[in-house]
């Protein structure tokens, strides 16, 4: 039996052949990145391989690094080894990455999501023989709604609060989740303020000439008589922090998927909860496996025993790889850190 | 249903008692008597009986949605609830069914004596045409388990506000026996006299903990004071000659206690107590677990009746004489109290409260570390100038509860929470030391953050030596105190020990787990508590 093209080692997904890790969580000499999230993009490594839409936030959450871009369909050859990256979907620039050797393809899914944000390039479907997926969602109770039914809700609250003289707070993590909310808010309810988690992606995304609706970076200076009526948009960990006591009266909305939820709805303590994901619902995750024609998967983080039970059970081989990957959960303790730097650098208080 | 799936919704989306109150008040002004007279029934615990099996909900579910049974079970384990797991996994409303509330309980009642096939039709029929929400509470009713979160205070206040009477009034016409099918909103709220149902019994007070000390509720000489019984609170009313028993979740309990049946004779007619149906024998009280033994069951043994035998601990009066006293100070009640009781041949029936007095607070600090030696939980502090207030107020009463027991853990398996939790390990069994092994005897929820509670599901995820379904177990590595209101001898443990009330108190990040507690000192505790 020849040997599995992508190993899971102790420091990440290892292609042998061509001597690369795919996401490593320990650092390895050549790294070949996904996208920007905390769980895959980590410090370290000798070398980093991602695409150009993605490599901007990555070189800024990581600072100097040696990094070098490609771009999304380009065939990069190492020691005979074939890499290439795919739209995943699931944030501006994040890749699956498709690894062919010998005749054998193996795809990383990396997080993907099958509904088109705007932002991210859509998800494309790549025939392989093994596809590696995460299952952050992977049970049938979780089945998104249409974006535009969930902006409308979040929109509405938003005109509700106005009216209620009340500041609306919404916090989804910095990186992708934010700007998703952005661009799906109605801008003829009010102004929009930004964290300086969010607002320093934002830059960064701007700086690359993705155009976001027009936000305002809240300093000590912000007069907080300007904040009622309003919109306020934060990572998850500035939820109960002392920064967040200058807004009342305020309404507090969490979006994530979690939310779909009652038990973490209700635990959230926030007023709403928003079921918004940048990861593949139950019957989006079954439909991209399907699309990808993959004889044997491998699933990572999330409901994995279940899902690989049911894989299995429908004559997919699958089998399930720790990793240290944790889908949306990871993606809010991200925000947490930023969160930490920010404050320290001054940028909000 | 339209209209009690928004009410549901706001009430679920909001913490603020305020914004509850609003919505309730709209809703009883939106609806007519029979739908208000529903949500009145629903948000006091008074449901329809279920009418068809879960196990077929389930299995219904399961094929609707096209998933294998066994996926639907995992599922409903991770969401915690059964009504709202059918509700996501159903695909999406194929038509519009637009009924009141009153229509739907109807509906659900009338399957009661249907074929399994007839029920199917009729409840498929139902998912096809609600929203996810409305399913979520047609769920709800027919499995029988609506709970919402929102407190029957809230609930009495917003009808208050509603109907313009006071609320204690809306409190005790609320009390007893009636359900949605045999009263109506004018005789339940509207008629003159509630009284005319001569079991009702009154709304009952309760305490609020002492927050750490009693310090600063003024002179141990302005408190009454007694030992906190470990029973379960009940309501003793004789009128007529007929005697009525109530427990404090307002269900009738006179014939699972026939131990008091002679008081039907023995007390005046117009008399109502308030105390702590109790295990009792010997002149002493017996272990909560014991009167475990007999809750639940249908039938009251011969046998039961001699192993679990009961009293009745009374501490307070509220009728005498057929005259409501509640407005009555707590020292002139208690007269009233001692001179009817000690005036009769009661045999143990009933046994007075005692009151304990103090010069200071330190010195009742003292004698309440005894607490446990007379299987009390602390004492109670009540305001002796006080009247008998309505359901859990601050001010009048105060229990003040002896510390916990603790003892140093190490957790060894972690399952995901359901519902409220159900993306992080929150669920752990402990064990303690035996020689070279680690024993487990206990699980434990809650008592830690958010933060820490992400923290352990990362580590979780990465020390995972098994898993069993659900349940992982992981490399003993982390202590935490465990803390208990008592511990029992348990045949059912592996341990040999079983704990009341065991939970998380805290995490002890400075502890190795070589210094955990061994099964040695939890017998040591059996031995002076158990
Ligand atoms: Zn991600
Ligand atoms: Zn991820």
């Amino acid at each position: 039996m020849k040997p599995d093209l992508l190993k899971f080692t102790p420091k990440g997904i290892y292609c042998q052949a061509a001597d690369v890790y795919i996401d490593p969580w320990k650092p390895v000499p050549r790294a070949l990145i996904t996208h920007g999230h905390a769980d895959h993009s980590r410090w370290g490594n000798k070398a980093y391989l991602a695409t150009d839409i993605a490599a901007p936030v990555i070189k800024y959450r990581l600072g100097n690094i040696k990094m070098e871009t490609i771009k999304f369909g380009e065939v990069r050859t190492i020691n005979g080894v074939k890499f290439s990256f795919h739209p995943a979907g699931h944030i501006l620039g994040s890749a699956q990455i498709r690894v062919e050797h010998k005749g054998e393809i193996w795809v990383a899914s990396g997080d993907y999501k099958l509904e088109d944000d705007g932002l991210a390039k859509p998800f494309e479907p790549i025939r392989c023989h093994t596809f590696i997926t995460e299952s952050t969602f992977g049970l049938p109770v979780y089945d998104w709604k249409p974006q535009e039914e969930i902006f409308a809700s979040i929109n509405a609250w938003w005109r509700q609060n106005a009216a209620d003289g009340k500041t609306t707070f919404i916090t989804g993590y910095s990186l992708g989740k934010a700007q998703r909310i952005l661009r799906g808010l109605d801008t003829s309810i009010g102004n929009i303020y930004t964290h300086g988690a969010v607002e320093n992606i934002n830059q960064v995304i701007r700086n690359q000439g993705v155009s976001l609706p027009g936000t305002i970076r809240i300093t000590k200076e912000t007069d907080k008589k300007l904040f009622p009526g309003n919109l306020i948009l934060a990572p998850p960990s500035a939820l109960n922090s002392a920064w967040m006591k200058k807004f009342k009266p305020v309404s507090i909305g969490v979006a994530s998927g979690w939310m779909t939820l009652r038990g973490p709805r209700r635990r959230k303590a926030a007023d709403r909860g928003f079921p918004l994901s940048d990861h593949v619902d139950w019957k989006d995750l079954n439909k991209a496996i399907a699309m990808t024609e993959a004889t044997r998967v491998i699933v990572t983080h999330g409901y994995s025993s279940i899902f690989s039970k049911y894989l299995n059970e429908k004559g997919i081989q699958a089998s399930i790889e720790n990793t240290e990957y944790e889908g949306e959960l990871a993606e809010v303790n991200e925000s947490a850190e930023e969160n930490k730097v920010d404050a320290a650098a001054g940028g909000s208080e | 249903m339209k209209n009690f799936a928004n009410l549901f919704t706001r009430l679920d989306q909001t913490t603020k008692t305020l914004v509850k109150v609003a919505a309730l008040v709209e809703y009883f002004e939106k609806v007519d008597d029979v739908d208000r007279l529903w949500a009145m029934g629903l948000l006091s615990h008074r449901r329809p009986k279920r009418t068809v099996k879960t196990s077929l909900l389930r299995e219904w579910a399961a094929e609707i949605a096209g998933v294998p049974l066994w996926l639907f079970e995992d599922s409903y384990r991770v969401v915690g609830d059964l009504a709202e797991t059918i509700a996501l996994v159903l695909p999406p409303p194929v038509k519009e069914l637009d009924h009141s509330l009153a229509y739907w309980i109807e509906e659900i009642k009338s399957l009661k004596d249907l074929t399994d096939e007839e029920k199917k039709e009729r409840v498929l029929n139902a998912w096809s045409g609600l929203t996810r929400d409305e399913r979520f509470l047609y769920n709800k009713l027919i499995t029988g388990g609506f709970r919402v979160g929102v407190s029957q205070k809230l609930m009495m206040r917003a009808l208050s506000q509603y109907s313009g009477q006071e609320e204690s009034a809306i409190a005790h016409r609320l009390m007893g026996n009636w359900t949605p099918d045999n009263t109506s909103y004018a005789d339940l709220i509207l008629a003159e006299n509630p009284l005319d149902d001569i079991s009702k019994p009154y709304p009952f007070y309760l305490a609020y903990a002492v927050d750490g000390s009693p310090e600063n509720l003024g002179e141990p000489g302005e408190w009454q004071i007694e030992r906190k019984w470990d029973g379960i609170r009940g309501q003793v009313i004789v009128r007529d000659g007929s005697l009525f028993v109530w427990s404090r979740g307002e269900e009738l309990v006179t014939d699972k206690f026939p131990e008091y049946h002679p008081l039907a004779d023995l007390l005046p007619d117009g008399t109502v107590l308030d105390g702590e149906i109790l295990p009792f024998a010997n002149g002493k009280p017996l272990s909560f677990n014991i009167l475990q033994t007999r809750i639940g069951r249908k039938n009251v043994t011969k046998k039961i009746l001699e192993s679990a035998p009961v009293s009745l601990m009374v501490y307070d009066i509220l009728e005498f004489e057929g005259e409501d006293i509640r407005q009555k100070s707590m020292d002139e009640r208690r007269q009233i109290l001692v001179e009817l009781i000690t005036g009769l041949p009661t045999n143990n029936i009933i046994i007075l409260s005692e009151t304990l007095e103090f010069d200071t607070w330190e010195a009742a600090a003292a004698e309440r570390e005894n607490s446990r030696l007379h299987l009390s939980e602390g004492f109670m502090l009540k305001r002796k100038n006080s009247p008998y207030q309505i359901g859990r107020k601050k001010g009048d009463w105060w229990k003040w509860k002896v510390e916990p027991l603790t003892i140093d853990a190490v957790m060894i398996y972690a399952q995901q929470g359901s519902g409220r939790r159900a993306n992080l390990y929150t669920d752990y069994t402990f064990a303690v030391w035996d020689e070279e092994k680690l024993v487990p005897f206990t699980k434990a929820y809650s008592g830690l953050t958010d933060a820490e509670f992400r923290q352990i599901t990362s580590w979780v995820r990465k020390n995972t030596l098994e898993r069993f379904g659900p349940v992982r177990s992981v490399k003993p590595t982390h202590v935490f105190e465990i803390a208990f209101e008592g511990i029992n001898k348990s045949s059912r443990h592996k341990s040999g020990v079983a704990l009341r009330f065991p939970r998380i108190l805290r995490w002890r990040k400075d502890k190795p787990i070589e210094e955990a507690n061994t099964l040695e000192d939890l017998k040591g505790m059996l031995a002076v508590y158990g």
